[in-house]
């Protein structure tokens, strides 16, 4: 009896001098944490060192994301370059989880620090593809598919990528 | 005239500043409490946030009036306004001051044990009427304890009127002049104020309104500003507790250098404080630990306060 007493008069002595103690809350709008690049926010989709569009459409993402927020549709360029016809994100679905940035094999889409995404109508949170690309490779730079990839595309036969050995001709005899 | 007029001018005071300090300690509370918890609280509304209160009034008095259906609506209407009119009826015989106060009782004390036990009658008739298990529980709980818990509030202020020899409050506050009765009342001072707390049912002692066993006990069922009348009429209860322990114990006005009034406030304050502090640190009790507490601990102890107190009060001639 004595001794919780005194043991709750000696918490209401710590709650006193936490009158002094450091703040904990961060004002939100008028300071911020800083946020590290690799923080899970908004998503965007990159573009190669060239400017062209990093993504070839390979539905990866899309099968990934666990809440199906992301749709995309196919289609080929005249070089055979594949791309989104259509890439669309609903970010009243998205939960930011980044599965969709570790599926991909091109390093197209990636997440990016920026979390402040607040609208007044749901519709506004649905970006197409003109919202999500941006004009840089994101965190990636330097990084071309198309330029390490053995895919032939117009101006890059077989063989010709970046460290890569011309092709083996298997019917040949010759060593 | 002008005898009558000042009257009505200090009555309409005592009024007004009972409710705005009230009202103004929905601010308080919440800024102390995020200060004890390296929190900031409210800070947005006006000049450090104290335009709060009026964003909250706003708020409450615009918020849908319900009765509900289930409910017995005479006895659920009249529930909110006994628990403030008794809060404010007992503002009445407190002296704030020489020559400053409603009116000199010379039963004041008695006054205030009769209105704090009519209080009662608000959180019953509220649990009751409301048509709700949780809300019958609430006041269930709130009769038991408010009941109980009164019993040691008056003996431990027995200790104070025998001291003083009077009931009447002005007398006593004269009677500290030389020393507080915090000295040689100061097992009278510690359990009337752990019987304030539970009388105005604040943690750590508010079981009626325990939100994680009752949902809110035998508030449940009210909003708007019915709500607010038992939100209102909790911060009365601790403005009064505060200023009675301030005139029985702590010396009323009495104080160095600052008038009468200012020193009152400022120890008013204080307690107020002190409230809150016990707000943000104590866990709650179980009902039964409440219960046998109050029986078992502070019953013999005022008690004994009590018997101590007279035989040297006696032996003294």
């Amino acid at each position: 009896m004595g001794k919780s007493m005194v043991s709750l008069i000696r918490a209401a002595w710590t709650m006193l001098t936490h009158t002094f103690r450091r703040r904990v809350t961060v004002q939100y709008p008028d300071e911020r944490i800083r946020y590290f690049p690799r923080a899970k926010g908004r998503i965007i989709l990159s573009r190669d060192p060239d400017g062209g569009e990093r993504c070839v459409a390979c539905y990866l993402c899309a099968a990934a994301c666990p809440v199906d927020c992301i749709s995309l549709q196919a289609t080929e360029d005249e070089h055979g370059r594949r791309y989104p016809e259509f890439f669309r994100i609903n970010f009243s679905r998205c939960i930011l989880c980044g599965f969709c940035e570790e599926a991909c094999p091109t390093y197209a889409i990636q997440l990016t620090p920026d979390f402040e995404m607040c609208e007044y109508h749901r519709w506004a949170l649905v970006y197409e593809k003109e919202d999500l690309l941006i004009s840089g490779p994101g965190k990636y730079p330097g990084y071309n598919f198309y330029k390490v990839a053995g895919l032939a595309i117009s101006g890059k036969g077989k063989g010709e990528a970046e460290n890569e050995e011309p092709p083996v001709d298997v019917r040949s005899l010759m060593p | 005239m002008c005898e009558a007029a000042r009257s009505i001018l200090v009555v309409v005071g005592v009024l007004a500043g009972a409710i705005a300090i009230a009202a103004g300690l929905i601010w308080v509370e919440r800024r102390l409490l995020a200060l004890w918890q390296d929190r900031l609280g409210p800070n947005r509304v006006g000049p450090f946030g104290l335009l709060q209160v009026m964003a909250d009034m706003i708020k409450i008095m615009t918020k849908e009036d319900w009765v509900p259906p289930f409910a017995d609506r005479a006895v659920f209407v009249l529930a909110p306004a006994i628990i403030v009119v008794t809060a404010l009826l007992s503002f009445a015989i407190i002296p704030f001051a020489p020559g400053i106060g409603v009116v000199d009782l010379n039963v004041g004390l008695l006054f205030f044990l009769a209105m704090s036990s009519l209080g009662v009658y608000s959180v019953a008739f509220a649990g009751w009427a409301s048509g709700n298990k949780y809300s019958l529980l609430g006041g269930l709980r709130a009769a038991a304890q408010m009941l109980s818990y009164e019993v040691f509030m008056g003996l431990s202020l027995m200790g104070v009127v025998i001291l003083a020899g009077s009931f009447n409050l002005r007398t006593i506050v004269e009677a500290q002049e030389d020393m507080w009765f915090c000295i040689p009342q100061f097992l009278g001072l510690v359990i009337f104020v752990i019987a304030g707390v539970a009388e105005t049912h604040r943690l750590p002692f508010d079981l009626p309104e325990a939100e994680t066993e009752l949902v809110a006990g035998y508030h449940t069922e009210y909003s708007g500003m019915k709500f607010g009348m038992f939100f209102v009429g909790e911060y009365i209860g601790v403005t009064l507790i505060s200023a009675l322990v301030v005139t029985l114990f702590f010396g009323g006005w009495n104080g160095p250098v600052l008038p009468p009034i200012v020193w009152f406030l400022l120890k008013t304050s204080l307690f107020i404080c002190l409230f809150i502090l016990l707000r943000a640190t104590f866990p709650r009790p179980r009902f039964d630990q409440l219960l046998g507490f109050g029986w078992k601990v502070m019953l013999p102890v005022s008690l004994a306060n009590l018997l101590v107190t007279g035989a040297v009060t006696l032996a003294r001639g």
